[in-house]
C-alpha cells in the first residue's frame, strides 16, 4: 500500500503506518461476523441492516456521534441488552461460524467468552483480589495457589500489579478511576475470553490513565479479536486496525483504520472526521 | 433599597420561624425523654434485671418481661428478615416495571402503613382463636407481619440504588442472575438493607397492640413459647394503668428501658448508613 502522503488529500495527521500488519499472508482471520443485524428498543429501530467483520488479533473501532448506534452493537456482540425486556436484536452475528443470536443459546457461557469493559469502572464491592477471582471462580475450580496465579497474571496482564500487589486484600473501590478501569480490564482477561469488547473505556479517564489504556489495548490485541466503541477519534486511529463509522443506526463505511482517516469514501465520513460535525 | 429592605426582613421572620417551629417539635421530645429518666430512673436497679413482675404490693423486677420481648423479637426478626429481604429483592431485581410488581409494592405499602391493631386482630382471628389460647408464637408472628413491610421497602430502595453498571459488569463475565444479585447487589446494598432490618426491630421493640391480642401477657417466668408470654410494652400498659405506686415505678423503667433500647437502635443505624457512605 502506498503511503498517505503520496496519494490523495491528507485528512488527518496519521496512524503511523505499518507496513508489515497489511502483509496478505498476515491477513488477519474473521473471528466474528455481523450479519444483517438490526436492534429495537421497544419499536424503535435503533440499527438498521449492519453486516461487518470483526478481526481475530486486531482492534477494530466503532465511532459516530451520540446515538448513532456504536454502543448499542457492541452490547449485541455479548447480547448484554437482554438483561433489559423491550430490547431485542435480529440478523446473525457469527463468532467461529456460530450465530450467537439463536434463542436458547446459554448467555452466561456466550458472556464467559466476550469479555466486555464499561464506559465507568465498576469495580465490585469487594477486595481487588476478589473483583479479579469473582470471574475465574464462575467457571473454574483451581487451588488457592492456582487461583493466586491467575489473579496475578491478569493483573500484570492489564499493567496493574505493581500498583495493587501489597493491597490485594483492599477494597477494589479505593483504587484511582484509571486504576479501577485496569482493574475491570483486568477482570475481564482473567477468564480469558476470546473477544473484548471496549465501550468508551477511557472516556472517563484524564490523559495519563487514557494512555495506560490505550497501551494496553495495543498489548491485548496481540492474543484478542477486540472491538471498541469511543467518541474520541483521535483514540481510534491510533489504536485501532479497522474502524466502522456508524451514524443514526446506519453503518456509514467499514475500512482499514488507516484508509478511513485518509481516504473516506463517503462524504459523511469525512465531514465526521474532520469535524464538521458530530 | 426599600425592597431590599423588605427582602431582609422577611428573611429574618422565615427564619425565625423555622427555628421556632423547630424547637417547638423538639421541646416535645427533650420533654418526653426527660420525663422518663426523671421517673424511671430510679426503678433502674440489679432487681428489674433479675426479679420477675410482682404481684402489687411486693417488690420485683421485669426479667420475665424482658426476656419475653427479647424473645419474641428475635423470632420476628428470623421470620420477618429473611421473607423480606427475598420480597424485596423480587421486586429490585426481578419484576422491575411489571405490573405484579407494581401490584406487590402497592399492597406492601400499604401492610407497611397498616395499624398495628389491625395486625394484632388478624393474628388473634387466624392463630390465637384456632390454637384456643393466647401464645409467644402468636406474638412472634404478629411481630413478623410488622417486620416484613419495613424490610421488603428498604431492600427494594437501596438494591434499586444500586447502578445497573455493576449489574451489567457482573453478567458481562457469565454470571448466572442469582450470582449477581448475592455476590455483588447484596454487597453493594448491605449497609442500607441491614440499617432498615435495624429500624424494623426498632419498630417491634416498642409495639404494644398487636401483642395484646397474642402474646397476651404472663405475671411469671415463662419459656413456653405456646402459652402466654410476658413482654415490656404489655407490662407496662398494664402497670401503668394500675393504682398501685409499685407497678406504676416498674412500669417508667420498662418504659425507659425499650426507650433507650429503640434509641440506641436508631443511632446504630445512623452509625451503619454513614459509615456505609464515607466508605463510597
Amino acid at each position: 500500500m502506498s503511503p498517505p502522503q503520496a496519494t490523495g488529500r491528507l485528512v488527518m495527521p496519521l496512524v503511523p503506518s505499518d507496513p508489515d500488519v497489511r502483509e496478505p499472508e498476515m491477513m488477519p482471520s474473521q473471528k466474528a461476523v455481523i450479519r444483517n443485524v438490526d436492534f429495537y428498543y421497544g419499536n424503535f429501530r435503533a440499527l438498521k441492516n449492519i453486516s461487518l467483520p470483526l478481526h481475530d488479533k486486531r482492534v477494530t473501532a466503532f465511532i459516530g456521534p451520540s446515538g448513532c448506534g456504536k454502543s448499542t452493537l457492541l452490547r449485541i456482540l455479548n447480547r448484554i441488552y437482554e438483561l433489559y425486556p423491550g430490547q431485542r436484536a435480529t440478523g446473525e452475528v457469527l463468532v467461529d461460524g456460530e450465530n450467537i443470536l439463536t434463542p436458547g443459546l446459554d448467555l452466561n457461557l456466550l458472556r464467559a467468552k466476550i469479555g466486555m469493559v464499561f464506559q465507568k469502572p465498576t469495580p465490585f464491592p469487594m477486595s481487588i483480589y476478589d473483583n479479579i477471582a469473582f470471574g475465574i471462580r464462575l467457571y473454574e475450580r483451581l487451588t488457592r495457589s492456582e487461583l493466586d496465579d491467575r489473579v496475578e497474571a491478569a493483573l500484570r496482564r492489564a499493567a496493574l500489579w505493581d500498583e495493587v500487589k501489597d493491597k490485594l486484600r483492599q477494597s477494589g473501590l479505593g483504587l484511582s478511576g484509571g486504576q479501577q478501569q485496569r482493574l475491570c480490564i483486568a477482570r475481564a482477561v482473567a477468564v480469558e475470553p476470546e473477544i473484548l469488547l471496549l465501550d468508551e473505556p477511557a472516556s472517563a479517564l484524564d490523559p495519563l490513565s487514557t494512555q495506560r489504556i490505550e497501551e494496553l489495548i495495543a498489548e491485548l490485541k496481540d492474543d484478542y479479536c477486540i472491538a471498541i466503541v469511543t467518541h474520541n477519534m483521535q483514540q481510534a486511529a491510533r489504536s485501532s486496525d479497522y474502524t466502522a463509522f456508524m451514524y443514526l443506526g446506519d453503518l456509514i463505511e467499514f475500512d482499514e483504520t488507516e484508509r478511513i482517516f485518509t481516504h473516506p469514501k463517503q462524504k459523511q465520513t469525512e465531514d465526521y472526521i474532520t469535524g464538521r460535525f458530530g | 433599597m426599600s425592597i431590599y429592605t423588605r427582602r431582609r426582613i422577611a428573611n429574618g421572620l422565615v427564619t425565625s420561624l423555622s427555628i421556632g417551629a423547630t424547637a417547638f417539635g423538639l421541646l416535645w421530645l427533650v420533654l418526653v425523654l426527660w420525663t422518663l429518666l426523671e421517673n424511671g430512673i430510679a426503678a433502674i436497679t440489679p432487681a428489674l434485671f433479675s426479679q420477675m413482675t410482682p404481684p402489687p404490693g411486693s417488690a420485683g423486677g421485669l426479667l420475665n418481661a424482658i426476656f419475653g420481648s427479647v424473645v419474641m423479637t428475635l423470632i420476628a426478626t428470623l421470620v420477618g428478615t429473611p421473607t423480606g429481604i427475598l420480597a424485596g429483592t423480587f421486586l429490585a431485581e426481578y419484576s422491575r416495571g411489571s405490573r405484579f410488581g407494581e401490584a406487590v409494592r402497592f399492597i406492601n405499602d400499604i401492610l407497611l402503613s397498616a395499624p398495628s391493631i389491625i395486625v394484632g386482630l388478624f393474628v388473634y382471628e387466624v392463630m390465637v382463636v384456632r390454637m384456643g389460647h393466647f401464645s409467644a408464637w402468636a406474638g412472634s408472628m404478629a411481630l413478623a407481619i410488622i417486620v416484613i413491610p419495613v424490610v421488603v421497602r428498604t431492600t427494594e430502595d437501596m438494591l434499586t440504588l444500586v447502578p445497573n453498571a455493576l449489574r451489567e459488569a457482573a453478567a458481562a463475565l457469565g454470571s448466572p442472575k442469582w450470582k449477581v444479585i448475592v455476590m455483588v447487589s447484596y454487597r453493594a446494598a448491605i449497609q442500607g438493607m441491614v440499617t432498615g432490618v435495624m429500624l424494623a426491630v426498632a419498630r417491634i421493640a416498642g409495639e404494644t397492640a398487636p401483642l395484646l391480642f397474642t402474646a397476651l401477657n404472663n405475671q411469671f417466668w415463662s419459656t413456653n413459647l405456646n402459652a402466654p408470654m410476658a413482654n415490656l410494652p404489655v407490662v407496662i400498659f398494664q402497670f401503668a394503668m394500675s393504682p398501685y405506686a409499685d407497678w406504676q415505678v416498674l412500669a417508667w423503667g420498662g418504659a425507659l428501658l425499650i426507650t433507650l433500647t429503640v434509641l440506641c437502635l436508631n443511632i446504630g443505624a445512623r452509625a451503619l448508613a454513614s459509615w456505609g457512605t464515607f466508605k463510597q
